[in-house]
């Protein structure tokens, strides 16, 4: 399968921030990928530099064979919808989607019209007096009418009611099957999200710390609850990404795939084994500090 | 039959075979599309095609070319056999386990099953 994006050891810096610290990650082409993380982990950035509106300080990034950046051709390709998309002050409804199609060859007006419909967005008010929840409808508009063969979404859910995601979702599925694109979705409603992506990518702080398809991703940690003691004895020695206490009762999240070993030792002792969820996954990553991690393991050894 | 932490492609194909079993699919019927069930579960279209093929894989569904999936001749026969032979690791071995745990005899716990098939045929 091709990479529709493809991203080696990009690393951005501003002034003494480092943004993105030696990212390497592909996106195949025709897939749904969840770009996950906390806060602050370097998901906006990425995508303004997949987008070709920012430029990576060192390292490659490719969309559909070359690199963005001032390359017409391949930002004619790229739809990219910042959570906090702006407009020019006097926009209404219409300036938008009579101006987008000048930037979006495949274009779409009956799916614009459609979005438009289900999402209530109103026409007649000043696009900067939409409320935060609107506004992510016109971001999505633009985004999926767009058709472009890769579609970068930044949270695309920000204030948007629980009917309106649902439609979103519907929405994607229903368009990605008649013209299927690549799409790289950021978001922090984990749960909802997860049955939509192929691939699931994971910042932390900069860096990926996870980049795996989405069925595999449930092998990636495993919850062990029980007495703390059990639960301790069980841990040691395993890289633990996230520790939760309750009273004489211990949760702890641990990298890596359960095997029939650590299984059985669980019945044994009485501790629930259970496999993480993408959003516990996401919770733990963004705890975890593996400085910490590295000095309690030492103790033990 | 598959725990909630099995991937979600895995989960669909125990659905659609839970809902031949049932009948809701009858044999030679046709299964909704690959994009039907992508939006009622909301879940991506190339997941579904994954659980489907699990089932073609074993026999269960078969695709006509342009047409759609359909059930097979005889997958609800195939389907109930394999849950037979599931039915003593997923639910005997652990109803054993837990009358251990709470010291009920086998002899008790086969008086407790006969009992209860008596009181529901007495209800039927």
């Amino acid at each position: 399968m091709t990479n529709a994006i493809t991203i080696r050891s990009a690393t951005r810096t501003y002034g003494r921030t480092r943004a993105l610290d030696d990212v390497t990650f592909a996106v195949p082409e025709h897939s749904i990928c969840g770009l996950l993380g906390r806060n602050g982990a370097g998901k906006t950035t990425i995508m303004s530099i997949i987008a070709g509106q920012d430029r990576e300080s060192s390292g490659r990034v490719e969309v559909l064979g070359h690199t963005p950046f001032e390359h017409a051709a391949t930002l004619s390709q790229i739809s990219f919808v910042r959570d906090n998309q702006r407009y020019p002050d006097d926009y209404r409804l219409h300036h938008v989607l009579r101006i987008a199609p000048d930037f979006a060859p495949n274009w779409s007006a009956e799916v614009a019209g459609e979005l438009v419909a289900a999402f209530r967005i109103p026409s007649k008010t000043q696009i900067k007096k939409l409320s935060r929840g609107q506004l992510s409808s016109v971001g999505i508009v633009l985004g999926l009418a767009s058709r472009a063969p890769v579609t970068l979404l930044d949270e695309p859910y920000l204030g948007l009611d629980v009917t309106a995601r649902g439609l979103f979702h519907q929405a994607l599925i229903r368009d990605v099957e008649s013209q299927p694109r690549t799409v790289l979705l950021s978001t922090h409603l984990i749960e909802e999200s997860a049955s939509l992506f192929d691939r699931v990518v994971i910042m932390d702080r900069g860096r990926v710390v996870v980049d795996s398809d989405s069925d595999d991703a449930r092998q990636l940690a495993f919850v062990m609850s029980g007495t703390t003691d059990a639960v301790d004895r069980l841990v040691a020695g395993r890289p633990v990404l996230r520790r939760q206490r309750i009273g004489g009762l211990a949760s702890v999240t641990v990298e890596g795939g359960a095997d029939d070993g650590i299984r059985a030792q669980a019945a044994a002792r009485g501790v629930q084994l259970a496999a993480a969820s993408l959003q516990e996954l996401v919770a733990a990553h963004g705890e975890s500090e593996p400085e910490i991690v590295q000095e309690k393991a030492g103790v033990r050894a | 039959m598959h725990p909630d932490d099995s991937p979600i492609f895995l989960q669909l194909a125990a659905q659609i075979a839970d809902d031949i079993v049932t009948g809701a699919y009858p044999e030679e019927s046709a299964i909704p599309s690959a994009t039907e069930y992508a939006l009622f579960h909301t879940m991506n279209p190339a997941t579904v095609s994954k659980g489907v093929n699990v089932l073609v894989e074993q026999g269960v569904l078969y695709k006509k070319r342009g047409i759609g999936m359909f059930v097979a001749a005889g997958a609800r026969e195939l389907l109930l056999t394999r849950r037979r032979a599931e039915l003593y690791p997923n639910y005997i071995e652990p109803l054993m386990h837990e009358a251990a745990v709470l010291g009920i005899a086998p002899a008790e716990l086969a008086r407790m099953i006969h009992d209860q098939l008596t009181l529901q045929e007495d209800n039927s």
